[in-house]
C-alpha cells in the first residue's frame, strides 16, 4: 500500500463529499472553456472576414481626409514616399501588406477618370476580391486570420519579412476598372492616352462593387512622373492583423509616422475590439470569481474533511508519520480534486461550448486541445491554493487528544 | 537498558493554576522487559505512556532511548522512532475504518518505504501469527472487537520494533478476551524479545502479567516494583 492508495480509498470512502469537493471547480473550469472556445472561434472568424475585405488601416497625409481618399481631388494633400520606409523598416508586427498610392482625378477627352498609381505586388496581395476573379494564381491569403497553428499560440504570424514590394507592371501598361473601362469602350491590350502618355492595356479588372471599379491603374513611378508630383503619394493602404489591431497597432503606426493621420477603413475592427475587450474582461471577472469560490469551497471542504478525520490523522502520527507527510497526504488529495476537477471542467466546458457556439454566436466551435492544459494547471492551482491552510493545520494537530476518543 | 525516564514532568494549564499530570518520574526500562502502570484514572498513566516517543511534549525531564536523549529531538526525528522502533496498541484499536485488516497492518511498512509485495507477505504473516489469516480482507466493522483488538496487534508487531507500548489494551474487551489479548502480549514480550509497556486498570493484569510494576497517583511514581527479572 502507498500514500496515494491510502489518499484515493480516503476519497473513494467519501464519494459524496468528493463530488462536492469538485463541483466548484468543474462548474467553475466549464464556464470558462466555454466562454473561451466560443470566443476564440468568433474572433478568428471576424478576423477571417477582416481579411477577407482587405487593406483595413489607412495612411493619410497631415490634414487629409477620407473624402480626399474617394474623391482624389486635384489640390489634396500628399506625403513622402519614404513613409513606407519607414514602415517596411521598423519591427512593427501585424502589418502583413502595403499598399502606397497617389491617386489624382483627371480627364481622358470628356470622361472623368481617377488615376492611381500603384506597386503592383502589393496592391494585388491587398485585394482578395481580385485574387479570387484570377487575377493572379494564388487563393486569397487571409492576412491575419490564425491558422491552426497560429490559433494554438493566440498569435498571429509576423509578416514583416514578406513585405517586399516588387514592381511587376511595366512602365506603360494598366490596368482598367470594370465600370470605366465600359465608359472608355478599351478592353484588355487596347492602347488608352493619359495626359498625354500612351498605355497598354493589359487588363479589364473584374468588377468589384468598390470605387476601384471607376479606377485606371498604372504604375506609381509613371503616375508620379505624369502628375508631376515626385516622390509623393497620396495614401498608404495597410492590411493589418486584427489581432494587432485590437493590440494597439494604430497607435505604434502614429508614433512611426507622427506627421500623417492613420485610421481604420472599417467599423468592424472597432467592433471587434470592442467585442474582444468584452470576452477578454468577462473571462478575466470569471477568473477571478473562480479562482476565489473555488479556492475558498476547496479549502472548505479540505477543512471538514481535516476535522473529520482527527482521529485518523491521529494514528498515523502515532505509527510514525510526519507532519510533512500529513501535509503532503492533504496536498495529494487536492492534487487529484484539481485534476479531476480540470479534466471534467474541459470536457464539459468543451461540450457547452459546441453546444452553444452555434445558438449563441452563430459559429461551429471546435475543441481546443490546448485548453485541457490551461484547465488542468489552473484547477490544481486554485485546489492547492485552497488547501494549504487546512493542509497546514492538520499536520499541527495534536495527535493523543484524539486517539484516546471514542 | 532500553529506556530511562529522569525527572519526567507534564503540567497543563488550567483556569486554577498548573496542573502536573505527570510529577518528577524517574523510572529505567530494560530490553525485554514487561511494565505494567496501573494507577487510578487521572493519575498520569497515558500521559506517561504517550510522553516516551513524542505523542505528548514533557514540560521538563529527560527521556533516554538506546542511549540517545529524545525528549527535546525534532518532530520529524521524533516520528522516525515512532516508525521504526515502536508499536502502539489503544484501548479503542485505531484501526482506520476504510482499510481492511491487512492494508491497516501495512501501513507501518508504508510509511517506511518496503514494497508493496513485501508489505503484503509480512503482514499476512503476522496476521497468521495473531490467528486472523482468514479476515484480512474484512473492513473494521465486519470483525468482532476481540479481532479489532488482534488486528492492532498486528499493526503493532509487523515492523519488528523493539518497544510496544499499549495503552489500556483490554479495557474495551470482557474478560476471555482480556485474557487472550494478554496472553498474546506475553507471548510477543517472550517469545520476540519486544519490550512491552502496558497502561492498565485490569487486576489480572497487575497482579499476573509483567515483570515491573509502576503504580502513579496523582502523576507521582508512588511504586516500582521488579516482580521477576526476564532479561539478563
Amino acid at each position: 500500500m502507498s500514500i496515494l492508495k491510502l489518499v484515493w480509498l480516503e476519497l473513494w470512502k467519501r464519494k459524496s463529499r468528493l463530488i462536492s469537493g469538485i463541483l466548484a471547480i468543474t462548474l467553475g473550469i466549464a464556464v470558462i472553456v466555454a466562454i473561451q472556445s466560443i470566443s476564440v472561434v468568433s474572433k478568428q472568424n471576424v478576423a477571417k472576414k477582416l481579411d477577407n475585405l482587405g487593406a483595413n488601416i489607412l495612411v493619410l497625409p497631415l490634414g487629409g481626409s477620407i473624402d480626399d481618399y474617394y474623391t482624389s481631388d486635384i489640390d489634396a494633400p500628399t506625403m513622402p514616399m519614404d513613409y513606407v520606409e519607414r514602415v517596411l523598416t521598423s519591427t512593427l508586427p501585424g502589418v502583413d501588406n502595403m499598399s502606397p498610392k497617389l491617386t489624382r482625378r483627371v480627364k481622358i477627352g470628356e470622361i472623368s477618370i481617377v488615376l492611381t498609381g500603384i506597386l503592383p505586388k502589393s496592391e494585388i496581395a491587398s485585394k482578395p476580391l481580385w485574387q479570387t476573379a484570377g487575377l493572379v494564381g494564388n487563393d486569397i491569403k487571409t492576412a491575419c486570420a490564425p491558422t491552426n497553428e497560429a490559433n494554438k499560440s493566440q498569435g498571429y504570424e509576423d509578416e514583416k519579412l514578406k513585405r517586399k514590394i516588387i514592381d511587376t507592371l511595366n512602365r506603360y501598361d494598366c490596368m482598367v476598372g470594370f465600370q470605366i473601362a465600359k465608359r472608355l469602350k478599351v478592353a484588355d491590350n487596347s492602347k488608352l492616352n493619359i495626359l498625354g502618355q500612351e498605355f497598354t492595356v493589359v487588363k479589364v479588372l473584374p468588377e468589384t462593387g468598390t470605387v476601384d471599379d471607376d479606377r485606371v491603374f498604372a504604375h506609381l513611378n509613371t503616375v508620379q512622373k505624369i502628375l508631376n508630383i515626385p516622390n509623393q503619394i497620396s495614401t498608404i493602404e495597410i492590411m493589418g492583423c486584427c489581432n494587432a489591431i485590437t493590440e494597439g497597432l494604430l497607435g505604434k503606426l502614429r508614433n512611426i509616422l507622427p506627421d500623417t493621420r492613420i485610421t481604420t477603413i472599417s467599423q468592424i475592427v472597432s467592433t471587434q475590439i470592442e467585442t474582444n475587450r468584452l470576452m477578454d474582461k468577462v473571462t478575466l471577472i470569471f477568473l477571478i470569481i473562480i479562482f476565489f469560490v473555488g479556492g475558498i469551497s476547496m479549502g472548505n471542504y479540505i477543512w471538514a474533511n481535516v476535522n473529520e478525520r482527527h482521529k485518523e490523522i491521529g494514528i498515523l502520527r502515532m505509527i510514525g508519520a510526519s507532519k510533512g507527510m500529513i501535509y503532503k497526504l492533504f496536498l495529494l488529495k487536492a492534487l487529484f480534486l484539481g485534476l479531476t476537477g480540470g479534466i471534467l471542467g474541459y470536457v464539459i466546458g468543451t461540450v457547452a461550448g459546441v453546444i452553444l457556439g452555434p445558438y449563441l454566436a452563430g459559429i461551429t466551435v471546435q475543441p481546443l486541445y490546448l485548453y485541457l492544459i490551461w484547465s488542468l494547471a489552473l484547477s490544481v492551482l486554485i485546489s492547492l491554493t485552497g488547501t494549504l491552510i487546512p493542509a497546514y493545520l492538520a499536520s499541527k494537530i495534536d495527535p493523543h487528544t484524539n486517539l484516546q476518543e471514542e | 537498558m532500553i529506556l530511562q525516564i529522569e525527572y519526567l514532568t507534564k503540567q497543563y494549564s488550567h483556569k486554577d493554576g498548573l496542573i502536573n499530570a505527570i510529577d518528577d518520574i524517574n523510572l529505567i526500562i530494560n530490553r525485554g522487559d514487561f511494565v505494567i502502570i496501573t494507577g487510578p484514572s487521572g493519575s498520569g498513566k497515558s500521559t506517561l505512556l504517550l510522553a516516551l516517543f513524542g505523542l505528548i511534549k514533557p514540560t521538563s525531564g529527560q527521556i533516554i532511548f538506546n542511549n540517545e536523549r529524545i525528549d527535546n529531538a525534532s518532530d520529524n526525528i521524533k516520528a522516525k522512532i515512532r516508525k521504526k522502533h515502536t508499536g502502539f496498541i489503544m484501548q479503542n484499536f485505531a484501526l482506520i475504518p476504510y482499510l481492511t485488516t491487512v492494508q491497516n497492518v501495512m501501513i507501518p511498512l508504508s510509511l517506511q518505504g518496503v514494497n508493496k509485495t513485501e508489505q503484503f507477505n509480512r503482514a499476512s504473516e503476522v496476521l497468521e501469527f495473531v490467528g486472523l489469516k482468514h479476515r484480512i480482507t474484512h473492513l473494521p466493522r465486519e470483525l468482532s472487537i476481540g479481532e479489532q483488538q488482534r488486528v492492532a496487534i498486528a499493526r503493532a508487531l509487523v515492523h519488528n520494533p523493539s518497544v510496544i507500548l499499549a495503552d489500556e489494551p483490554t479495557g474495551n474487551l470482557d474478560p476471555a478476551l482480556s485474557l487472550e489479548i494478554l496472553d498474546f502480549l506475553r507471548k510477543i514480550n517472550r517469545e520476540k524479545g519486544i519490550t512491552v509497556i502496558m497502561v492498565t486498570h485490569s487486576p489480572t493484569a497487575s497482579s499476573e502479567y509483567g515483570n515491573l510494576k509502576v503504580h502513579l497517583k496523582d502523576g507521582k511514581l508512588v511504586e516500582n516494583k521488579e516482580l521477576i527479572s526476564v532479561h539478563p
